[in-house]
């Protein structure tokens, strides 16, 4: 029996001819991440379990994108707990206020991801390097310090959902729509433990920011990680970013899945998932009119330089409704840059967006846009849990950039297709 | 062990209820047990005693990979939890920083709120000392074993790291 991608990832990091779904094994880690909410906790584990080495001052990351720039005492203590960490052990990739950004949406831009690597991150979402055809996946605090000691860490090799690709997105159609609809399909534990291996003709036709989307977002199905095949997009995309030797895998042709799962993306519509699971989604078109509050595009689901041109290209020459409060935020400096160079900043603020500083802040509730009781928001975030964003009587609806913005146009839950229409 | 009172929650109870992410800069255990479960029950912090049990439904802890979650739980007295089934993140934490949790869907579901639970964590069995019922819970594979055994993934390392030497 082959193997998926995933397994040929997962055997050679573990020196492996061959792993099948269910094995325990130990595996080799070409990188570590943490941010400034897991990363302390990491630090405090490491230094009480008596560690005094990491494995390579190079293969660990830490960026502070969480609360930052600080937005009060204790989180400033926690930055400074991972900077000390950091400068104890020369720790080459330490990304702070100016040069961080939101680590899913960063790591990749600064090529620290190649494909074929085997990445965990004390993130959920760090499952967004799948899109560029690496294992990667979320774990805690603890995992994270096994990780900087040891330079491995134990998985169970995953079983797999194969999901078939077929056609290409129609227009103001994106990758958000794509992982909403396939959360809807099979459920929030849809994927528990397994890989989401995205496959077939339909691939190609999906930009770089689309597969990161999508790979982002497979946690919400639980599924341990999300992969792309490695194609030409995929190293025109690291090359020039990627400057070691890297190894792109294929899955077998006769390698085993669980249950396989069609898309033809050319049948998919503006789709959004409402309070209060990414599984609840719906097409635009079934649930448009809801009345909301705010708006925020940005994150590490929606915060790359397509998203930004998406909700640009809607906002331009229109102005967010009145009473409507419009959050746009940039996932990284490089990406905030262009939304300079290109005028998109200029669309924004004319708009009467607040245009803001690299943060997740507001996506997990924790600054740059909180909700009040009874407030309900738009946004092109991940999560949409009770309190996720605030108040536990607020409410939060998933979207892509285009339904945000079109909703910020219109002042309630609105397609991009009859903004557009309307001209 | 001595039983417990049971907390029981639903399906999909997700790391944001668990531990919000406004208490999360302020990582010390004491600190997050006081707002665990906050917002799906506020009353859960100041009624759980030691040895109290939390049982919930599918994907227990689905959501942010925060370790705090695990953490909170523990740090409220609880002995463990008991679900249908565990997100991964917050099952490999949970291992990974000895705080026991069994899968078993039988009494995931047979488990009603309030009542009184005894667990042996050894043999993995778990009695309903309300109803009577006994629910032998998944075995956890022997590496996993190891992990808890040592009191966490990182006495663990330690403890082989020693033996290395």
């Amino acid at each position: 029996m082959g193997m998926t991608m995933t397994q040929k990832i997962l055997a050679a990091h573990a020196h492996l001819p061959v792993v099948k779904a269910g094995d325990l094994i130990e595996a080799k880690l070409d990188l570590v991440l943490g941010n400034d909410i897991t990363a302390p906790v990491a630090v405090t584990v490491f230094d009480k379990a008596g560690f005094t080495e990491v494995f390579d001052k190079d293969k660990i990351v830490i960026v502070l994108d969480h609360y930052t720039p600080c937005k009060d005492i204790k989180s400033a203590q926690l930055c400074r707990q991972a900077r000390e960490f950091a400068a104890r052990f020369g720790i080459t990739h330490l990304y702070d206020v100016g040069q961080a950004g939101i680590e899913h949406a960063l790591l990749p831009e600064k090529g620290l991801v190649a494909p074929g690597e085997c990445v965990i991150g004390a993130d959920s979402h760090t499952c967004t390097y799948g899109a560029l055809g690496a294992f990667s996946t979320g774990v805690g605090s603890t995992d994270m310090a096994a990780g900087m000691a040891a330079g491995e860490n134990w998985f169970k090799v995953p079983a797999a959902i194969k999901v078939t690709l077929t056609g290409a997105l129609g227009p103001y159609v994106s990758g958000k729509d794509v992982i909403l609809h396939l959360i809807g399909e099979i459920g929030v534990d849809g994927a528990l433990y397994k890989s989401l291996e995205f496959t077939g003709p339909g691939v190609a036709a999906l930009s770089m920011d689309d597969r990161f989307t999508i790979a982002n977002m497979a946690i919400e199905a639980g599924a341990k990680n999300g992969i792309f095949p490695v194609d030409e997009k995929s190293v025109e995309y690291v090359t020039g970013r990627v400057d070691r030797p890297w190894t792109a895998y294929e899955a077998d042709p006769d390698a085993e899945y669980e249950s396989e799962v069609v898309i033809d993306l050319s049948s998919l519509t503006p789709t959004v998932s409402l309070p209060h699971l990414p599984s609840n989604a719906k097409p635009i078109d079934e649930v448009k009119g809801m009345a909301i509050d705010q708006v925020v595009i940005g994150s590490c689901t929606n915060g790359r330089i397509s998203d930004l041109r998406a909700a640009a290209e809607i906002l331009k020459g229109r102005k967010v409704a009145d009473g409507i409060r419009c959050i746009v935020i940039p996932a990284t400096q490089e990406v905030s840059l262009q939304c300079i160079r290109e005028g998109l900043a200029e669309t924004f603020i004319q708009a009467g967006c607040v245009f803001s500083v690299p943060t997740c802040g507001p996506c997990l509730g924790g600054h740059m846009g909180c909700m009040a009781e009874g407030e309900r928001c738009v946004s092109t975030t991940n999560r949409n849990f009770v309190g996720r964003m605030g108040h536990t009587q607020s409410e939060v609806i998933l979207a892509s950039p285009a339904v945000a913005a079109a909703s910020a146009v219109a002042g309630v839950l609105a397609s991009p297709l009859d903004i557009m229409k309307e001209g | 062990m001595k039983a417990g009172t049971v907390f029981k929650y639903g399906d999909n109870v997700d790391t944001d209820v668990i531990i919000p992410a406004r208490y999360l800069n302020a990582p010390s255990p004491a600190e997050l047990a006081k707002h665990c479960m906050e917002d799906i029950d506020p009353a859960y912090a100041g009624k759980v005693k030691p040895g109290d049990v939390v049982v919930g439904g599918w994907n227990f802890g689905c959501g942010s990979s925060r370790e705090h979650a695990p953490m909170a739980i523990q740090a409220s007295g609880a002995s463990c939890v008991i679900a249908a089934s565990f997100a991964r993140i917050f099952y490999r934490n949970a291992i990974n920083i000895g705080f026991p949790i069994l899968e078993c869907p039988e009494a995931a579901q047979a488990i009603q709120n309030g009542d009184k639970v005894r667990v042996d964590f050894a043999a993995g069995l778990i009695t309903d000392e309300t109803t009577g019922a006994v629910f032998q819970a998944t075995a956890f594979p022997e590496f996993i074993g190891r992990i808890i055994e040592n009191g966490g993934l990182l006495p663990y390392l330690k403890a082989r790291q020693k033996g290395k030497e």
